[in-house]
């Protein structure tokens, strides 16, 4: 249109910090803090929004997304809590075991899959275990603005109850509790039963949880615009595979616990990307040819693209067989 | 640069007028020597020195004008500038988008004091100096979205997004090429571009809706489009068709080089930071086929984007009835020649007519 048109580039634009603070709030959660390493102020973030942390993890760039969950309002400084994962591929363990205070690492702009609905006359959060943080940011929002909201949140015991006291403390008539291992429950029909028109339930947390607060309340009658829900996926390891990508004119190899996407990046092709979870859209890819079965992992192809076998989202899906051109 | 501000009208008189400096700047839309629907988008992250494309929000030699004319709309019709309750958020944004930009690239002409919350504006060009709490709308005389788009050149449409969907939930829109915010408030994307035609069956707005849901904070967006004014008027809205539809029956041979503009809107989209809403900016320039001929270029061009538009665009954009008699004095500006790619005027290279 103007000059010569620039391409788009892949992920979000990205902000140098540095880590200010380092905090082990249990067993398998800690808190990272950053402040710029320019010493400028962050951009503002709207609650529910998530940055996509840059590690370089001994050579090997790793991407994860990790919620933003300091005080939107506070442009001093971002803070992540991230839950330690064993079984994953390693991302998690690297924040954990390496990164230090003095640090320095690459966060994307803010990227909100996951906003408040700002019409909701009230918000009602329901979070399990380490999906706790955006609603973290979410309620630092609705206290400046005073908008009614309250917080379910199930955790497995007292001692991995990441931010409890906190949020007990501060908001004892809003917070409820729940401990797995004194079988408490989210008594949810009548939860979803008392709540004034004009409401809105938000839902993170482990994929059970999530679809039994999608099923419940459209039992309900709740309309599907009044419950959101967020869930990350990290992509999982599987067998090595080989891809031929036709644009690029080359076969690539995916590793045992890398993604498709990382191995697409590692070998130089740009492929567009946001959410590095499954949920945004940006990387689907359109597949020229297969033969073979998908494992499709993502929560943005329908059933029927599913089945299709002409898409395919690199960021968290895989496939095992022999032939699979992607157009990229 | 320091820049001249116009003493001028949209209206009655219509003293409007583009100094040289204003023509080569201007934003020709016609990159090739046809038109047809295309979602153009590319990032909007500045452009050459001195391009309406160089900063994030154009000031030219036009604002104090048009910034009068928008007081004029309003006075008569309150209802341009709307804002639904849950968009307050973004109207804040919105007011600290401007401000901050306005601030950093002008800081001859517009000056923004910060400490904490307790902000001061000082807007030079019209003589604006306000002291105000950030986030607290007692402390200015009207909404924030008001407040700072009555000091900005170009309407505003802001663009709730929910459930992958973009809604036009507030805005001010008193420079627009036929269309009425207090129409389309509370509509969704897909209502509100209804009345387009052709380029639904081609796909266009479900790829451009795809592309505004995913433009981040960060990274803005920008892309043309254009249509046909008769007379240099801010306000071609549905409201105020019977004041200006009738006009576009006074062209003659003698006067459509004169009285014959081309209105180009330079529209960006920006994530807003807070409440996740989308930013629609949609500046209006505007320029006489007389001064736009001044370009060989520009004149070749224009002639032949003109004669082979599609019919039912021609009509949509409202000049079919007067396409005969822009192609007859367009016509004396075309000699044939080739021209080259692209939107810039290229004076130095392209040859001048030859006819």
């Amino acid at each position: 249109m103007s000059a010569a048109p620039q391409k788009a580039k892949a992920g979000a634009e990205k902000i140098d910090v540095t880590v200010s603070d380092v905090v082990k709030l249990n067993e398998l959660v800690t808190r990272f803090e950053f402040t710029r390493t320019d010493g400028k102020d962050f951009p503002p973030f709207s609650a529910g929004a998530h940055t996509v942390v840059e590690m370089n993890d001994d050579g090997r760039t790793r991407l994860n997304p990790y919620s933003l969950m300091s005080d939107p309002a506070d442009t001093s400084k971002y803070a992540i809590s991230v839950r330690r994962d064993d079984e994953g591929r390693g991302g998690s363990l690297f924040m954990h075991n390496t990164v230090k205070v003095g640090d320095r690492m690459t966060l994307s702009y803010p990227v909100n899959l996951f906003p408040l609905d700002l019409r909701g006359r009230k918000h009602v959060f329901l979070a399990g275990g380490i999906g706790i943080t955006p609603f973290m940011a979410m309620i630092a929002h609705l206290e400046r603005i005073s908008v009614p909201w309250e917080l379910h949140y199930a955790c497995r015991n007292k001692d991995l109850g990441s931010y409890v006291d906190e949020l007990t403390g501060t908001y004892p008539s809003k917070v409820h509790v729940y401990f797995d291992d004194q079988d408490q429950k989210i008594a949810l029909e009548d939860l979803l039963d008392g709540q004034p028109l004009g409401t809105h339930v938000y839902v993170c947390g482990p994929k059970g949880m999530i679809n039994w607060v999608h099923t419940t309340a459209a039992a309900h009658g709740w309309p599907d615009e009044h419950v959101h829900s967020e869930e990350f996926l990290a992509p999982q390891p599987g067998k090595p595979f080989e891809v031929r990508l036709c644009k690029s004119d080359i076969t690539i190899q995916v590793g045992e616990d890398e993604s498709l996407l990382e191995a697409i990046e590692r070998c130089g092709v740009e492929a567009p990307f946001l959410c590095r979870g499954g949920a945004c859209g940006q990387c689907e890819t359109n597949v020229v040819e297969a033969d073979g079965t998908f494992e499709h992992r993502d929560h943005w192809l329908d059933e029927d693209e599913h089945a299709s076998g002409k898409k395919i989202m690199p960021c968290v899906s895989r496939f095992v067989g022999k032939t699979l051109v992607l157009d990229r | 640069m320091t820049i001249q501000f116009n003493k001028e009208t949209f209206r009655d008189d219509y003293s409007f007028r583009n100094s040289d400096w204003a023509v080569k700047r201007f934003p020709f839309p016609f990159h090739e020597d046809s038109y047809m629907y295309s979602v153009n988008m590319e990032q909007h992250r500045g452009g050459p020195e001195g391009s309406v494309y160089e900063k994030r929000f154009d000031v030219d030699e036009h604002y104090v004008s048009e910034m009068e004319d928008r007081a004029i709309v309003l006075a008569e019709d309150p209802l341009r500038c709307q804002s639904l309750p849950h968009m307050t958020l973004a109207g804040w944004d919105t007011l600290e988008l401007i401000m901050v930009s306005k601030s950093e690239d002008y800081p001859d002409l517009f000056e923004l004091h910060r400490d904490g919350d307790r902000w001061r504006w000082i807007n030079k060009p019209m003589g604006i100096d306000q002291t105000f709490t950030f986030l607290d709308e007692t402390t200015l005389p009207c909404g924030p979205l008001e407040y700072i788009t009555r000091q900005a050149q170009g309407d505003f449409a802001v663009l709730d997004q929910r459930n992958d969907m973009l809604y036009m939930d507030a805005g001010m829109v008193t420079t627009q090429a036929d269309w009425s915010l207090d129409f389309d408030i509370g509509m969704d994307f897909f209502e509100w571009h209804a009345p387009v035609p052709l380029a639904h069956e081609m796909g266009i707005f479900k790829r451009a809706l795809k592309f505004l849901l995913n433009v981040q904070q960060g990274s803005p967006a920008r892309r043309l489009n254009w249509t046909m004014t008769v007379n240099p008027l801010l306000d071609t809205s549905p409201e105020n068709y019977h004041k200006w539809g009738v006009q576009k029956s006074t062209l003659t041979p003698e006067n459509i080089g004169a009285k014959q503009h081309l209105r180009v809107e330079l529209q960006t989209f920006y994530r807003l930071p807070r409440s996740n809403a989308l930013l629609f900016p949609i500046r209006c320039y505007l320029i006489a086929f007389q001064d736009l001929v001044t370009v060989p270029k520009w004149g070749r061009r224009l002639h032949r984007v003109i004669r082979d538009l599609p019919e039912e665009l021609a009509d949509y954009k409202g000049f079919i009835d007067n396409r005969p008699l822009m192609l007859d004095y367009l016509s004396q500006f075309d000699d044939g020649l080739p021209t080259s790619p692209g939107v810039w005027p290229d004076l130095d290279t392209e040859p001048p007519l030859n006819k």
